[in-house]
């Protein structure tokens, strides 16, 4: 009987570690794919002419920076619409709703979640682009808006998701000992609750960054693909190009191992660098060592 | 109980193993012939209703036909993993010795003609340009309606992407007017739509906007925006059609490409015979192209 188990233990703590490593080996090895593909696009073209303003790659202009700024003006504005949305969301659902409307609301919202990206990029041309145009007067409604619209209302189930969980996860007693000093609701869930699940809504913000950054066919469909370098504040209301739109724009038309195919696998370490950044830097926040107070009251 | 429940899972297991191997398609021993194609999303419809047909007539000939664009099938072809590539441009030299390179030499045909048409949206009163005031649109020099005789209205330019042989040769023919040493490029903001339909769409509701496509593509309610084009100022504003590509009086015309890997042999010459034959032209007419003289 002990002989078994001993063996049962071996075997599972072996599958379970193998599982847990090969997350990070799969990691690792996509860097290095990354890496060998794309760095000798460095060795072809010149940096300077990387960082270039022009992207037409059949005539040799491989000028990455306006779809850098593409992807960081999408990802902002959308940013800009779920976290206040997503947060917002949460909180109501956690902390103000009651218990039967949050029982209905919670898998409505993440519903919306499973929705297609492709789905929502054809609702972006027939429907929300045709009334930017005529809603703000702009030349055209396939815009850097329209991008930054539909990623926003991507981000936010699951951002909603799990900032909900967090949020519910912090102990009663936080809330009870906040009323009890006198706070109002608000303050206690602007001043307690929510700093206290910050690990969870920074996480929950995170992946909403890093799906956003990521996502290809919605933003394919909508901003137009014009290699714009969007650097002014009114660049939102102009069409842009996106790093993972030129990707899968470009990718099926390259010969293998031509200067072409080298800059495509750059930018897409370039994106990998970037969500890697986001990453670090939230985890950063989430990991830092609580305050004695917080690890006594917990 | 247990054990019934594993024992159970192992022939389930077991079963879908040997339904795999029932379900491999039967043709290398039915058809004695597998044709892929692939390249120019302009010519996927027609290469598609070419090989229904045959297949029709020869049901032991297999036909597969993809798009993705006019460099997507000539990558292919150079790469070696397709038979026939289509192509709404020439190869470029480049190509033609990197598949030399690889021991393909490229062996053209052409297959039909096709006329590119420039379409506004119906509003716009404009309905005639010469193709240098196309090729300054396009660039960036023109950024209002009004420098061509329309409205007060900001210009916005539709275009296929730059895998598309469409855009290459747009930017061959219109932009650099056919010169090869002239340096123009489409201006930046140029809206790079990753299908043809995006660009009708977008023209068929956006008073401000000019696009370009096949003639083919151009559906019925947008015939009448058809912009008419003349080679300069002085010269006749032609509206293209069947008429005016074979007369060579509609400038923006070209030719519709199928290459293969080396001289066809076997099941696709037999293939590349039947597209040039009458019956195969007939479909080219029908479906909005120019079949090529006999």
């Amino acid at each position: 009987m002990d002989k078994s188990l001993n063996w049962r233990e071996t075997i599972l703590t072996a599958v379970v570690k193998t599982c847990g490593y090969s997350a990070v080996v799969f990691v690792i090895l996509i860097f290095f794919f990354l890496l060998r593909e794309g760095i000798p696009a460095l060795a072809e073209v010149k940096l300077g002419d990387l960082l270039a303003a022009r992207w037409y790659p059949i005539e040799n202009h491989f000028g990455i920076l306006p779809l850098i700024t593409g992807s960081l003006i999408v990802t902002v504005g959308a940013m800009l619409i779920a976290i206040p949305f997503g947060i917002g969301t949460a909180v109501f659902l956690s902390e103000i709703a009651p218990r039967w409307m949050r029982e209905i609301l919670k898998p409505l919202v993440e519903l919306l979640g499973g929705l297609p990206s492709v789905v929502l990029g054809f609702l972006g041309i027939q429907v929300l682009s045709p009334f930017l145009r005529v809603f703000l007067d702009l030349p055209t409604g396939l815009t850097a808006l329209a991008g930054a619209l539909l990623l926003g209302g991507i981000a936010v189930p699951t951002t909603v998701s799990i900032a909900e969980d967090a949020l519910d996860a912090v102990p009663k007693s936080y809330r009870e000992g906040a009323l009890a000093l006198g706070a109002t609701k608000w303050q206690t869930i602007w001043r307690v609750t929510l700093p206290a699940a910050r690990s969870g809504v920074l996480t929950a913000l995170m992946l909403g960054i890093g799906r956003t950054i990521g996502e290809t066919m919605a933003v394919m469909m909508v901003t137009g693909n014009a290699p714009v370098l969007a650097v002014k504040l009114t660049s939102i209301f102009s069409p842009v190009r996106t790093m993972t739109a030129t990707i899968a724009a470009e990718m099926g038309e390259v010969a293998n191992g031509s200067t072409h195919y080298h800059v495509l696998f750059f930018i897409g370490l370039v994106l990998f660098l970037i969500s890697l950044a986001v990453n670090i830097t939230a985890s950063s926040v989430v990991f830092k060592s609580r305050k004695r107070a917080e690890r006594v009251l917990s | 109980m247990k054990s019934a429940c594993l024992i159970l899972l192992v022939s389930l297991l077991f079963l879908t193993a040997c339904a795999g191997s029932s379900g491999q398609p039967s043709s290398p021993t039915q058809a004695s012939a597998y044709i892929q194609n692939k390249g120019s999303d302009t010519m996927v419809n027609l290469a598609l209703a070419w090989a229904e047909r045959y297949q029709v007539e020869h049901p032991d000939v297999s036909l597969s036909v993809t798009g993705g664009g006019s460099g997507t099938g000539i990558a292919a072809l150079v790469n070696g993993t397709v038979d026939i590539a289509n192509a709404s441009r020439a190869m470029k030299s480049e190509e033609k010795q990197q598949a030399e390179a690889n021991g393909i030499p490229p062996v053209e045909f052409t297959v039909a003609r096709d006329a590119i048409a420039v379409i506004v949206n119906p509003e716009n009163p404009v309905r005639q340009l010469t193709l240098q005031q196309i090729s300054d649109i396009y660039s960036g020099r023109f950024n209002n309606w009004s420098e061509v005789g329309g409205d007060d209205r900001p210009i916005v330019r539709l275009s296929r992407e730059t895998n598309s042989g469409t855009h290459v040769y747009f930017l061959e023919t219109v932009l650099r007017l056919g010169d090869k040493t002239n340096p123009t490029l489409f201006s930046t903001d140029t809206l790079l739509l990753p299908s043809s339909e995006g660009i009708i769409n977008e023209v068929r509701q956006n008073p401000n906007a000019i696009g370009y496509d096949g003639l083919g593509y151009v559906p019925r309610d947008l015939m009448n925006s058809v912009i008419a084009v003349a080679r300069d100022a002085s010269g006749p504003y032609v509206i293209p059609s069947i008429s005016t590509v074979n007369d060579n009086s509609y400038p923006v015309a070209r030719d519709l490409y199928m290459y293969t890997a080396g001289e066809p042999a076997g099941a696709i010459k037999d293939y590349l015979n039947w597209i040039l034959s009458p019956e195969a032209q007939a479909i080219v007419a029908d479906l909005g192209f120019v079949p090529i003289k006999p």
